[in-house]
C-alpha cells in the first residue's frame, strides 16, 4: 500500500467514524449529568430512517439532518421524563425504547428500502486542503464531519473548563451537593439528556444521508453500532476527547478488517463481522478491571518491579463512572 | 471480596408494580387500589393500541383490518392456533428465566445468545451421537441437557464478566449475543454445512426419529409444551416459595445489605445466571429438537428481547407470565402473514409489543407519581 492509498484511508476512517463520534459525544453528556440514555440502537436506527425518508421526499438534506435530531431528541425526552419525572429504571425505559424504535424504523421504513436519496457531498476547505497529508485527511470532508472535529473540542471545553460544564458534572457526581448550591438537578438532567439525544439523533443521518447511504432496512448494517457508542463512552471514560479517539480506533480497526480480508482467507467473513462485539467485551474488561478488587490481591503478591508496571498500566486504563449515573435524585 | 468489584452501574430493575410499603396494606385481594392498578393496566392496553393506531395510520393502512388480520393470522385455524403454542414455548421459558435474573437485580439481555448456544450443543450432540447405537430418545434427552448446560455456561461467562471483571451484564450479554450468532453461522455454513454448499436455510434436518414427538401434520410438541409451563412453575416456586429465592431478591434490592446480611451476593448473582441460562438454553434445544429439526441462522428469533419485555410489563411477577407471553405469541404469529395480504412489514408485532410496554411503565411511573404527591401533601 502506498502513501496515498494510506492517506486517503485514513481520511475515510475519520469519515466513517464521524457519526459514532458525534453520537459518543450527545451519550457522554447524557451520562456525564447522571441519565444512561440506553436507546441509543433504537434511535440511530430510526433517526437514520425517518431523516432519509425526510430527505427523500423534500429533496433538502438539511430537513433531514433536522429530522434526524428531532427524532433523537424525542426519544431521550421520553426516557428522561420517565426516569427523571416518573422515577422508573432508566434501564427498563431505555431498553424497551431501543426496542421499539428498531422495529419502528423496520416497519415504516420498509417502502422505502433501497432507493436512492441524496448524499452529503464533499466540501474541501480552499486552502487548507492543499496542506500535504493533513490536507487530505482533514479538509476534504463533509460538512458533517468537519461537525465532528469542532464538537469534539467544544464538547471537551464545555464539560472541563466552564461554569456550566461544572454544574453538569456536579449533578452527574454529587446531586444532593448540586442542589444545595443553587443548582436545579432535573432541570440540568432534561437539558443533558434531550440535548445528548439530539446529538445521537444527528448520527442516524450521518450514516444514512452520508457514509453508509440509503436506508436497507435490516441489512443496513446500524444494527449493533449503537451498543458500541454505549461501550466507548465508557472506554472514553466520559471525556469527549477519549471517547472521540475510541470511535476512531473503532473505525481503524473496521478499515483494517476490510483492506486486510484478502490476507486473511483463513478467517471466516462472519468472524470478522462480529469482532467488534468481543473486542468490546476486551475493552471493557481493561476499563474496569482495575476496580475489582482481586486485581488489587493479585498484584500485592507480585514482584516488585512488575506489580509496579502492572498496577501503572491498570491505571492508566482504568475508568470511573459518573458516581450517580443512573441514580434518580430525590430532592429531600 | 468482590462486593465492590463492579462499577459499571447495576442497574436495579425498580419493579414498576412491587409494592412499596405504603401499599402493602391493602384490604383482601380485591381492594379498591387493585381495581384501579388492574383499570390503568387497562388504559396503558388501550393507549398501546392507539399510539399503534398512529402509526399504522403514518403508514397508510388501515388500523381496524390490520388488527383483524392479526386476530386471524393467530386464531383462524387450528395449525395457526398451534403455531401460537409453538412460539409460546420459548417465550414461556425465556421470560421464566430472566425472571430469575430479574430477582437478582441483573438484567440477562445475553438471553438471546444463550437460546442459540443451547440450539448449538443441542445440535452439536445430535450430529455427535445420530450415528451410535444408542435408542433415539436417550440421544434425545442427552442433546437437550447439553443445550442446557450450554445455555447456562453462556449465561455464566456474561455472570463472570460481571462479577470478576466489572463488564456490566448489558455489554456483556450483548457482545455474547453477537459472538453467538457468527458462531452458528459460521458452523452453518462452514464445519456443518449442507452436503454440497451451505446455506440460509441450516444444516442437513435431523431423522424424524431424533426429534420430540408432534400433534400430527402439526408443528406443536406436547412435550416441549409441557417442559415450558414446568419451567414457569419452577421459577414461581423458587422465587416465592424458597429460601434460596428469599436471598436472590434480597441480592437484587439491595446487595449491600444483603451481603452484610451474610448473604453470599456474587454467588447468588451468577446462580441466577445459571438458571436463567439453563431455561434459556433449553428454549435453544426444542427449537433444534421439536420445531425446526436443524439449526438455522436465526434459531432464538428475538425471543429472548421479548422475555426481557415480558419481564418488564408484568412487573416481575412469575404468576403473570403464562398469560402475558401468551398473547405476545399470539402477536407474532398473527402479524407473520401482514406483508401478504396487507403488505405491511411484520415488525408491526414489535411496535404494538414495545409501545404497550413502554406505556406501562410510563403509566404506572405516573400512578406513583400521584400516590407520592398525594402522600406528601396528606403530610
Amino acid at each position: 500500500m502506498d502513501g496515498t492509498t494510506l492517506v486517503i484511508g485514513l481520511a475515510g476512517v475519520l469519515a466513517t467514524a464521524s457519526p459514532i463520534v458525534v453520537a459518543t459525544i450527545g451519550e457522554t453528556f447524557a451520562e456525564r449529568a447522571g441519565v444512561i440514555n440506553l436507546s441509543v440502537n433504537g434511535t440511530i436506527l430510526l433517526s437514520a430512517m425517518g431523516s432519509f425518508v425526510v430527505a427523500l421526499n423534500t429533496g433538502s438534506l438539511f430537513l433531514g439532518f433536522l429530522a434526524g435530531a428531532f427524532v433523537g431528541a424525542v426519544v431521550a425526552l421520553i426516557v428522561a421524563f420517565g426516569s427523571i419525572t416518573l422515577r422508573q429504571s432508566q434501564v427498563a425505559i431505555g431498553f424497551v425504547l431501543t426496542l421499539f424504535c428498531r422495529d419502528l424504523a423496520y416497519f415504516l421504513g420498509n417502502p422505502f428500502m433501497g432507493e436512492k436519496g441524496p448524499m452529503l457531498p464533499v466540501r474541501p476547505i480552499p486552502l487548507l486542503e492543499d496542506i500535504p497529508i493533513l490536507g487530505t485527511m482533514f479538509f476534504k470532508q463533509d460538512v458533517m464531519t468537519y461537525f465532528s472535529f469542532v464538537l469534539i473540542v467544544v464538547a471537551w471545553w464545555w464539560i472541563f473548563r466552564t461554569r456550566p460544564g461544572l454544574v453538569l458534572r456536579a449533578v452527574g457526581e454529587r446531586p444532593e451537593a448540586a442542589f444545595a448550591r443553587g443548582a436545579r438537578v432535573s432541570v440540568v438532567r432534561y437539558v443533558y439528556t434531550t440535548l445528548g439525544g439530539a446529538l445521537v439523533g444527528l448520527a442516524g443521518p450521518m450514516f444514512s444521508l452520508g457514509v453508509k447511504a440509503g436506508w436497507k432496512g435490516t441489512i443496513s448494517g446500524l444494527d449493533g453500532l449503537g451498543w458500541i457508542v454505549l461501550a466507548i463512552v465508557i472506554f472514553g471514560a466520559w471525556n469527549p476527547v477519549r471517547g472521540a479517539l475510541g470511535a476512531y480506533l473503532f473505525g481503524l480497526l473496521q478499515w483494517l478488517s476490510v483492506v486486510l480480508q484478502p490476507h486473511l482467507q483463513s478467517i471466516p467473513s462472519q468472524v470478522l463481522q462480529v469482532a467488534p462485539f468481543p473486542l468490546m467485551i476486551l475493552t471493557l474488561l481493561f476499563v474496569n478491571v482495575g476496580n475489582a478488587e482481586w486485581v488489587e490481591r493479585v498484584l500485592a503478591a507480585l514482584p516488585e518491579p512488575v506489580r509496579r508496571v502492572v498496577a501503572k498500566a491498570i491505571r492508566a486504563l482504568r475508568v470511573v463512572q459518573p458516581r450517580s449515573l443512573g441514580i434518580p435524585f430525590e430532592r429531600d | 471480596m468482590t462486593e465492590s468489584g463492579s462499577t459499571t452501574p447495576t442497574p436495579v430493575p425498580e419493579g414498576p408494580t412491587r409494592p412499596g410499603p405504603a401499599e402493602a396494606g391493602g384490604k383482601g385481594r380485591f381492594s379498591r387500589r387493585t381495581w384501579i392498578n388492574l383499570g390503568l393496566q387497562l388504559a396503558a392496553l388501550v393507549l398501546a393500541f392507539l399510539l399503534t393506531s398512529v402509526v399504522l395510520l403514518v403508514a397508510g393502512a388501515p388500523p381496524f383490518q390490520a388488527y383483524i388480520e392479526i386476530a386471524k393470522g393467530a386464531a383462524e385455524s387450528f395449525t395457526d392456533v398451534s403455531n401460537v403454542l409453538v412460539a409460546w414455548v420459548p417465550l414461556l421459558l425465556a421470560s421464566a428465566g430472566v425472571l430469575v435474573t430479574f430477582a437478582a437485580g441483573l438484567w440477562n439481555i445475553g438471553v438471546e445468545g444463550q437460546i442459540v448456544l443451547g440450539a448449538v450443543l443441542t445440535t452439536w450432540v445430535l450430529r455427535l451421537l445420530m450415528a451410535t447405537s444408542l435408542p433415539p430418545s436417550l440421544i434425545i434427552v442427552l442433546a437437550m441437557l447439553a443445550g442446557i448446560l450450554g445455555g447456562a455456561l453462556w449465561a455464566a461467562l456474561a455472570g463472570v464478566l460481571k462479577t470478576f471483571g466489572g463488564v456490566n451484564e448489558i455489554f456483556g450479554g450483548l457482545g455474547l449475543n453477537f459472538v453467538a450468532t457468527a458462531l452458528t453461522l459460521w458452523l452453518i455454513f462452514g464445519p456443518w454445512k449442507r452436503p454440497g454448499i451451505g446455506s440460509m436455510s441450516g444444516t442437513e434436518p435431523f431423522p424424524e426419529q431424533l426429534g420430540l414427538p408432534t400433534l400430527a401434520g402439526e408443528r406443536l410438541s406436547l412435550w416441549s409444551l409441557a417442559l415450558g409451563l414446568l419451567a414457569v412453575i419452577f421459577v414461581y416456586i423458587l422465587l416465592e416459595r424458597t429460601h434460596a429465592g428469599l436471598r436472590l431478591k434480597a441480592v437484587g434490592l439491595n446487595r449491600r445489605a444483603a451481603f452484610l446480611l451474610g448473604v453470599p451476593t456474587w454467588q447468588y448473582a451468577l446462580l441466577a445466571f445459571f438458571v436463567c441460562g439453563g431455561l434459556a438454553g433449553l428454549a435453544g434445544a426444542i427449537q433444534v429438537t421439536a420445531v425446526y429439526h436443524r439449526l438455522i441462522p436465526s434459531i432464538s428469533s428475538g425471543y429472548g428481547f421479548l422475555g426481557l419485555m415480558i419481564g418488564m410489563l408484568i412487573a416481575y411477577r412469575a404468576i403473570w407470565v403464562a398469560p402475558v407471553a401468551l398473547f405476545f405469541a399470539a402477536l407474532n404469529i398473527g402479524s407473520i402473514q401482514l406483508p401478504i395480504v396487507l403488505k405491511l412489514d411484520s415488525t408491526l408485532s414489535g411496535v404494538l409489543q414495545g409501545a404497550l410496554v413502554l406505556l406501562v411503565l410510563l403509566v404506572e411511573g405516573a400512578r406513583q407519581r400521584y400516590l407520592r404527591r398525594s402522600r406528601t401533601r396528606a403530610v
